[in-house]
Formats: C-alpha cells, structure tokens, sequence
C-alpha cells in the first residue's frame, strides 16, 4: 500500500488525482482470508471468465458450498483442524520417510491482519510440537508482506537455496502465484497449499475451509430471518477485487436480492474511521436494521457508530474476533458470527506429518466453517477469557503448548 | 503594514487605500478569490445534500458532521502551514497513524497513563516536525523526499509494532476526547469535543496568521529570496511550520483514537485528503496565497462532497472516480482563478490610485484574504 501511495505522490504533486487513487487503493491491508472459490476441485478455473464478465458469482461454486455447509466431516469433531470432506485421497507413499527432521519451508503472503497473526501464532505452536516429536527439524518462513513479487522470489529462493524438504504456501494471489506452486511441485517434494488457492492442481493437497460462498450464504439467511422484507442493510466491505471476499458479497447479495432486503455496500479498507463515517450518514439518510460485513475487523466502529447516532442496535453479522463477540454481548444485539477457520493455520503442519508417514492424504482438503450462533457465544467467550481483541475464538489451539499465554501476550513470532 | 512583501510592489504602482468599498462589496469580493469561494461551495453543497436528503439538515447531523470532519480539518490547518511556506508534509498520515497506534499500545486500560502518554505523543510529534524541518532547510533536502522519507520511516515502524494489524482500544475515558462531547444542549442535542478543539485551534491559526510570524510565513512561500533579504530566518519559519502540522496530525491522531479506535489504517491517505482539502480550500501550491480558515473549510467541503454522493446513491464502485473528477474540477477551477482574479482587478487598480494618501500600503489583494 505505501509502495502505491508514494508512487501516485510522484505523480501528482497536486495531490487531486491522489486522493481518489488513495482511495481506491487495494490489498494491501488485506482482508482476512482469501480462499479459492474460483479454484474449487483444483481446476483452472474461472477467474478469466468471471472478471470478463465482472461477476464473482458462479453459480456451480456457490451451490457445492452451500451444500458443503451441511456436509459430513470425516475425522474427530473434537480436532476440526484434521477434519475434510470425503473426496479424492492423494497417495504419498513417495514422500514416506523413517528418517524425520525434515525442514519445511514457508512462504507465507503476510501477517498484516489479526486473523494471519492469529493463525501464525498457532501454527508457531504446533510447529514446536512437530520439533519436539522429530518429524521436523526447522521451518523456515519467508514473509512476503502482500506482495506478489515478493512472494515469488521467495518460493523460487527456497526452490534454489533453501534445502527444503517440503514447502508450505499461503498464496498472496491466485493467478500470479500459480507458476511458483508449479515450481515447488517440480522439485518432487510435498507441497502443501493453504488459505488461498491457487490455479494448479499439482500441489499434494490444498488446506482450506469451506469458503466464501458458505459465509456469504450463512450471513445472508440470518439477516433474511432477522429482518423484514424491504428492511435496509449495510454492507461493509473491505476492498474490491479479492475473490473469496467478491464470493462473500456474490452469495449475499444475491440472498439479499431474492428476499427484498434492500442492501447497500461501501469499501472501508477496514478503517475505522471509514466504517464509522459511512454508517453515520446512511443513519442521517434513514434507519438502518442491518449491517452484514465481508470481515468482522472494524465490527466495532460499526456498532459504536449506532451508539453514538442514538438509535437502535442492528441485526449484526460481524465475525469470530474477540472484538466483536466482546461487544456482540456487552450491546445485546441480535447477531451472528461467521468463522472463516482459524484453526485451518495448524493443519498444513499435520499434513506434512502425515505425508512424510506415508499416509494419503485429501486432495482437496476441505475444513468445516461453522459460524458461532448467540448460543454457543457465551462458551466461546469463557474459552478465551484474556484472549487480546485481535484473537479469532476459532484458533483451535488449545491442546497445543503455551496455552494459553502466548495467545494472551500475542508477541508475533 | 507588516508584510515584508510590500515594498516590493510598491515601486509598481501608487499606494492603495486600506479598506476599498463597503463591508458588503468587500465580503462579496473576498468570496470570488478562490480562499473565499470555498466557503461558498460549502453553503453550495450543505443545501444540495440536504434537497437530496432532508435529514441532514437536522441540526443534531449538522452539528454530528461537523465534529466527524473535525480531525480532518485540524490536518488541513497544520497542512497549510507548510504549504503556504512554499513545502509540502506528506508525513501526516504516518504521523496520525503512529500517534494512533502509540496511543492504542501505550494507554491499554489505564487511566492514569492518559496525561504522560498525551504528553509523550505531542513530543514525537514535535520531534517529527522538527526533523522534517531541519532536514528541508538546513540540509536543503525538498520536503516532498524528506516529508515522504519520514513516512516511510514511520509506517515501518509501525508495521514492526503491530505487524500491520489492529490491537486493542485504549480506555475509554481517553477516547471520550474523540467520540464524546457537551450533552444535552439545546436545539443540537450534542456539542462533540471535537468540534470544540477544532474552534479552538482555528482562532490560534487566525491570531498566529495575523502576527509576524504568520506574515513572514507567506512571505517566505511567495518569495523565499525577498523573505530572506528581508531579514527572515527561513529555516527556523519553515522548521516552525514543520512542527505545527506535525503538531495538527497529533491531535488528528488523538481525536481519531476516540472517533473510530486503534487500526493501522487510520490516518492512511490523511496527508493527501490534507493537501487536497488545502487546495480546495484556494491556498496556492507552492505557497504564499491563501488563509488557513480556507483551508479548514476546504475539508469541509470535501467531506460534504462525499456525503452528497453517498445521498445521492452513487454506488460504491463509481463513489472514487466522481470524486477524482470533481476534485480535479473544482481544483482547476481554483487554481485558475488565482490567475484570471488577479489579473483583471490589476488593471482595474491602475486607474484608481491616486485617492487617499494614506501611508500604509495594502498588500495585492491576493494576499489580503488571509487578512480580511
């Protein structure tokens, strides 16, 4: 993001045309979590096709998802981290070795929002365990901070110097970090995608929750039930252009749309000051009884926002941040919270001790993403008592040593 | 008459009268300079909005957008500083950015921190500002490096300290600064705290422009030369006016933390909403035109520019290129009209002068909006 800002200041010393570029301006606070609605089965799939015609919706992705929220998971529910859709099982007899003290190396795409830092600390932790156990030996991470260029030198520099045994890649983008996958797979070793996808399928599996449709479709039905038909609901949105996020909205709106719910989206960039300013003035323009966000960073400015205008709190859909599950309960709103699995930053370490055992493992390995009802958030609130604001109550990383300190102290590894 | 600038002009032409016509005519010429015009295009633009969307003339969200734009136009008033003097602050944003963050890591729960932190972040700021300074005049480096420099230098550090992601909210007795206000007044339910500061600090900005130290400054933005041979320290001015905007995006940064809570993204683009709202608000790039209350009014008129779109139901992925367009526009049009108001009413003087003997010269009617 700065790279941009300082490029457009050269550009325009009188600042005018600067200003709508700092606007629009992209990526790079990133928003949660980028899976790959788009690459769904591992094919090449539409990406061209969809930005050609400028809609993120396709309709085949969006109902395989919506029926994946229902779906049986294999493996023990107490470890949804180990959990997949049953599916095509690659075979890894290949990578079986006795030896252990392996080094994986990482290219991860950034750590720029609670949720990367969340997942990063768990993955730390779940690291130390693979030490402890033999299986690894190190793990070495490069953090390509958003940046595609960067995130293919550093797969092409573990390829050529890293000595690794193993890559595990957490893509900045789809496209453009599809060729570096497809080097790591040439190497012959495993290769272990996770979060966001990528177009190839060469990689031994690709880790990731259901996806952006299943939270864009969860989201929506709470809203349609919890509201009237012509109601109005904001929808906060972080940026344009991110596939999972566009997959959020596409099934949203299309929900909002086929039940009368009269819904607005805006951009924030998940700036606070952003969220609050446009929820002030669509109150200035007329109630509002809803507000749906693609991310729950900045679900408090939101609900603030209500606060300070003195009106009635909205039907919320925020996200599994302990900032909005804190302030869901402290206002008493009717809301919901879509997880987008947290926990799924362990399972690309235990895929790789599976691999290395010879054990198959899912091609596609699909992890539940249940959303955290007002029920269940009392439990989830007890659970991470002391957690900081940032922590993402799905973490799912209670087994795992330093519990729970090191989440409580959040220092980023 | 204290502008240094004076005895250059009057070689040119005969001493002019102090005061030309009546209150009104002058009031009705202040307005067609461009630091005037902008407050006529927020009268413009308050109306349109509030035929758009009558709510808004409710004067609880008259009153609610005015303290929101606040922060904003504290950043234009410390931006205009700067420019006026001829330099350009593109640090602002990062210095609201890690005013904000300090606050959010430095304060956590306790109330007690809230005076020595308050007091820690007007020091960086100052620190920031003189840097900036420093480094512009005495190192003869162009502020637009030094200024872009510092914010890079500042967003690293910040990405080191949070890692590029929100963190907690400081207590909630600080950020009443920012989100709180005088409760329960008549007619506008609610003065906010920011608007408050704001008034404050516009009167300081108006007395400052008036004094010395103000006149020197546009003199030195019009023509550092003459300014210089005038007997003005330049750098100390300019390394003053540094630290004012530095000084102006603290206090952005502390309203902020309240209005809208600790994220890495607040303050990004402040300098360039800054500097366009500056522009808006008629002061001349490059300096030595304009008054700093046009400033302030040229980020309300942008601000209401936004919610006229939003009111307007522009959707949101069309909402940034009108803007452009009509920033572009408006901004043309400004600058244009530096020239063309300048040039006609020169030939007008010309006949006028011989009236009135009176000793003190006034300065070109361009500078004299920031006198009126």
């Amino acid at each position: 993001m700065r790279r941009r800002t300082i490029r457009a200041a050269l550009a325009s010393a009188a600042a005018l045309v600067v200003l709508t570029a700092c606007s629009t301006d992209d990526s790079l606070d990133e928003p949660d979590a980028v899976d790959s609605a788009a690459t769904e089965g591992g094919e090449a799939t539409p990406t061209e096709e969809t930005e050609a015609s400028e809609e993120f919706f396709v309709q085949a992705d969006f109902d395989s998802q919506d029926e994946q929220r229902s779906a049986t998971f294999e493996g023990d529910e107490a470890e949804p981290w180990l959990q997949y859709i049953d599916g095509e099982m690659t075979d890894t007899s290949e990578f079986e070795s006795e030896g252990g003290g392996k080094k994986a190396c990482f290219a991860n795409a950034s750590i720029s929002n609670p949720w990367r830092q969340t997942g990063w600390i768990t993955m730390n932790q779940q690291l130390e365990v693979m030490i402890e156990n033999g299986v690894l030996s190190e793990m070495e991470t490069r953090d390509a901070q958003d940046d595609d260029n960067t995130q293919l030198a550093d797969i092409d520099y573990f390829i050529s110097e890293g000595n690794c045994d193993a890559f595990i890649i957490s893509p900045n983008s789809t496209a453009a970090l599809t060729p570096a996958v497809e080097r790591a797979c040439e190497t012959g070793k495993p290769v272990v995608v996770f979060d966001r996808g990528v177009q190839t399928d060469c990689a031994t599996t690709f880790i990731h929750p259901i996806g952006g449709y299943a939270w864009g479709i969860d989201t929506a039905n709470f809203l349609v039930e919890n509201l009237e038909e012509g109601d109005k609901v904001v929808a906060l949105r972080i940026l344009p252009g991110v596939d999972v996020l566009e997959t959020r909205w596409a099934a949203a709106e299309k929900i909002f749309e086929e039940n009368g719910i009269d819904a607005v989206d805006y951009f924030t960039g998940a700036d606070p000051t952003e969220i609050k300013k446009i929820i002030s003035d669509e109150l200035v323009q007329g109630d509002v009884q809803g507000v749906w966000m693609d991310a729950g960073d900045g679900a408090v400015a939101a609900i603030e926002a209500f606060e300070d205008a003195g009106v009635d709190y909205p039907v919320m859909t925020g996200e599994d941040e302990m900032s909005f599950l804190r302030k869901w309960e402290e206002t008493g709103l009717t809301g919901l919270a879509p997880v987008y699995s947290n926990f799924q930053w362990r399972t690309p370490l235990l895929a790789l001790e599976k691999i290395f055992a010879g054990e198959e493992v899912p091609a596609e390995w699909v992890l539940p993403q249940v959303p955290i009802t007002e029920d269940e958030r009392a439990d989830f609130l007890a659970a991470n008592d002391g957690m900081p604001d940032g922590h993402y109550a799905k973490f799912g990383g209670e087994d795992l040593p330093g519990y729970p300190q090191v989440w409580q102290d959040r220092v980023i590894p | 008459m204290r502008n240094p600038t004076a005895p250059l002009q009057t070689g040119r032409r005969a001493p002019l009268p102090e005061r030309q016509g009546s209150a009104a005519a002058r009031v009705g010429a202040g307005a067609a300079t461009p630091g005037g015009a902008v407050f006529v295009l927020v009268a413009v633009l308050v109306v349109a909005i509030i035929v758009a969307n009558p709510n808004f003339g409710d004067p609880g969200a008259l009153i609610r957008f005015a303290g929101r734009t606040a922060p904003i136009a504290i950043a234009a008033m410390g931006q205009y500083f700067v420019i006026v003097s001829g330099e350009f602050d593109l640090s602002m944003g990062a210095v609201v950015t890690t005013q904000v963050v300090m606050a959010g890591n430095l304060i956590g729960q306790d109330e007690s921190r809230i005076a020595p932190v308050m007091a820690l972040m007007l020091l960086v700021g100052t620190a920031i500002g003189v840097v900036n300074g420093l480094v512009t005049t005495l190192l003869k480096v162009p502020s637009f490096i030094v200024t872009l420099g510092m914010m890079l230098a500042l967003s690293g550090l910040v990405r080191y300290l949070t890692g590029g992601a929100a963190t907690g909210n400081p207590v909630d007795a600080f950020r009443q600064i920012g989100r709180g206000g005088i409760e329960d007044v008549p007619v506008v339910d609610i003065i906010p705290y920011p608007l408050i500061i704001l008034t404050v600090l516009a009167v300081l900005a108006v007395l400052l422009m008036r004094r010395p130290y103000g006149r020197s400054l546009i003199a030195a933005g019009d023509n550092p030369e003459a300014a210089h041979l005038s007997g003005v320290s330049l750098w100390w001015l300019k390394t003053r006016a540094f630290v004012l905007s530095s000084l102006a995006a603290t206090i952005a940064g502390i309203i902020l933390v309240g209005y809208a809570g600790v994220h890495p993204s607040v303050g990004q683009g402040y300098e360039f909403t800054a500097i366009t709202a500056v522009v808006l608000g008629g002061v001349l790039l490059g300096g030595g035109r304009g008054w700093v209350l046009s400033a302030a009014a040229g980020a309300f008129s942008l601000e209401l520019l936004f919610v006229l779109l939003t009111s307007l139901g522009v959707p949101s992925t069309w909402r940034d290129t009108v803007q452009g367009l009509i920033i572009i526009v408006a901004v043309a049009a400004a600058s244009r009209a530096w020239q063309v108001g300048r040039r006609p009413r020169r030939t007008a003087q010309a006949p006028h002068p011989e009236p009135t003997a009176s000793s003190t010269p006034t300065p070109d009617p361009g500078t004299t909006t920031g006198e009126k």
